[in-house]
């Protein structure tokens, strides 16, 4: 192919990439900006078997049979996940895109060998150690958000230093492979970044994991932009850079949410300590009820606010909470949903949730707006959230949610918890409010215990 | 490509980046992070131009691997940037 014609397409496709991102900004052109992105990235897959600096015909077949095996692999995983573990798959994508461009640069790096510049080499450097870290910190992303290891910080004595170690170990030789070239160093440098992704991972608090996502994600970028200047790709470097500048607005956006600060999230590494578990617990009494108790105080309520939280989302109880209130929207009581930010496993995740519900987008109310009605309000449903109404968040410094804006339940006049059992919540942290005087408890899964108040809601 | 114009383009991008998600809501966070996160799988477009070039065994077995896993990235990640979207289907404007 003509080397101009090919370049152009190569801008027509980083265009297509600022107009997704453009466009999933809106939830109006959301959809349409990713099948741009989508298009996009499917004819630059398509035009680079003509790249005019290839020679043709070599490795096509292999390389042909190899998307194909992506795709079977990827496409059935989009598809299947649920709703509630969409955000690990995310996270897991990532890992492999990051761990696909530390390969590139590692291939690349063999095939230059002792022609490869100053420049290439600190690019590739930069690629297999960021790469390697955004893959395996991925990686236990996953493992924690699909709760196969534990959501809580992980904190060993010395810790700090091991990782501050580790980390110099991994620059240190980026050094040794920048002065002495060679495979060997190379392949050290990705031993001991894949070791840091895990060290760095490892301590970060359940409630912090999406920031951390969203960080590798926009690092997985940066690799992409870095392996685009070795490959001599602008569209690489263009898409690459776009995905790590947005990226990182982005986990500042989401660490604003959240009320979290990035440094203290990033660096927890270096500074967490272990910490002490909220004492007592056992020994407080708490006032559990039954699906009756729950129907007649929602029932002879003036106002009831629903707060959704991850439960609903395991449950899929979404379809059952309607009904739940239209019932009392029926029986005029005024309902509304308190919606915080975070509630679930990542921001947006209860409007997403709801809309599937087709609860009325005006009844989903954030939490700015909600929280000075809570004293105006009689009751208030928690279904299945926990750490975004924990007092903690506020009166307890030094609590992982610390600082964490939350919904003020506790000011209205009654507070029902739908809870799978009295397990904290993700981040791990007691809530005292469930031991509160104004406090109903309901045991169980959310759609039966919702399926259950809404019988006994007819039946009154 | 001289550095120079590396540069150039890369400042331009970081600028453009910035900007282009300056007004997302914290409803999209998640559905953005998702796009962001396919739109990098265009390493694929790298591990198939170093596939296509690769001379050793090794060199065409860790670039094969690298299609693969930027493939998973590219596909499965507008795929289920797509289904979160999907649940925006039918809301806002009529019902």
């Amino acid at each position: 192919m003509n080397s101009n014609l090919y370049a152009l397409i190569g801008l027509g496709v980083a265009v297509s990439f600022v107009m997704a991102l453009k466009g999933l900004s809106a939830p109006k052109t959301a959809r349409r900006g990713n099948l741009i992105g989508a298009f996009g990235a499917t004819v630059a897959t398509v035009i680079v078997f003509f790249d005019p600096s290839i020679e043709e015909g070599h490795n096509t077949i292999l390389i042909i049979a190899a998307i194909a095996f992506g795709v079977i692999v990827g496409v059935p995983a989009a598809r299947k996940i649920q709703m509630t573990q969409m955000p690990q798959l995310v996270a897991l994508f990532n890992g492999v895109g990051g761990g696909a461009a530390a390969l590139v640069a590692i291939v690349e790096y063999l095939n230059l060998g002792e022609t490869a510049s100053f420049g290439e080499v600190l690019a590739t450097v930069f690629t297999v150690l960021v790469g390697s870290v955004s893959f395996s910190g991925s990686v236990i992303t996953f493992l924690k958000l699909q709760e196969l290891m534990t959501t809580r910080p992980v904190v060993f004595p010395g810790g700090r230093f091991v990782i501050a170690a580790t980390l110099a170990g991994a620059l240190g030789t980026s050094g040794w492979v920048i002065s002495s070239g060679g495979t060997t160093p190379l392949l050290v440098l990705a031993g001991l970044s894949l070791l840091f992704g895990v060290l760095f991972v490892l301590p970060v608090g359940g409630a912090d994991v999406p920031i951390v996502i969203s960080l590798l994600n926009a690092f997985t970028g940066l690799t992409v932009a870095a392996s685009g200047y070795v490959l001599q790709s602008t569209l690489l470097i263009v898409a690459g850079t776009l995905v790590g500048a947005s990226g990182t607005i982005l986990t500042r956006k989401m660490a604003e949410a959240m009320g979290r600060s990035l440094f203290g999230t990033l660096f927890g590494a270096f500074t967490a300590k272990p910490q002490a578990i909220a004492e007592g617990g056992e020994a407080r009494t708490v006032k559990s009820g039954s699906p009756d108790d729950v129907a007649i105080l929602l029932n002879y309520a003036q106002r009831v606010v629903i707060v959704p939280g991850f439960g609903l989302a395991v449950a899929q109880a979404q379809h059952t909470v309607r009904e739940l209130a239209d019932l009392l929207a029926e029986k005029g009581v005024e309902v509304a949903y308190g919606i915080h930010p975070v509630a679930g496993r990542m921001p947006g995740h209860m409007n997403v949730l709801l809309a599937e519900a087709n609860v009325p987008y005006e009844q989903l109310v954030e939490m700015e707006e909600i929280n000075p009605t809570f004293p105006q309000t009689d009751v208030v449903l928690v279904v299945g959230a926990n750490d975004v109404v924990n007092p903690a968040a506020k009166t307890t410094p030094g609590c992982p949610i610390y600082g964490m804006p939350i919904l003020d339940v506790a000011g209205a006049g009654n507070v029902i918890f739908l809870k799978r059992s009295m397990r904290p919540g993700f981040a791990g942290i007691e809530n005292d409010l469930l031991y509160d005087v104004k406090t109903t408890l309901l045991f169980g899964d959310a759609k039966d215990s919702l399926t259950k108040v809404v019988n006994a809601l007819k039946a009154l | 490509m001289t550095t120079m114009a590396i540069l150039t383009i890369f400042v331009l991008s970081v600028f453009v980046g910035f900007e282009v998600v300056s007004k997302v809501s914290t409803t999209l966070h998640t559905p953005l992070m998702s796009g962001a996160n396919a739109i990098h799988g265009i390493i694929l477009v790298g591990a198939i131009l170093v596939a296509a070039e690769a001379k050793s065994t090794l060199e065409t077995t860790l670039a094969i691997l690298a299609v693969v896993l930027a493939t998973i990235n590219m596909v499965g990640g507008f795929v289920v940037t797509d289904r979160m979207l999907e649940m925006f289907k039918g809301k806002g404007g009529k019902k």
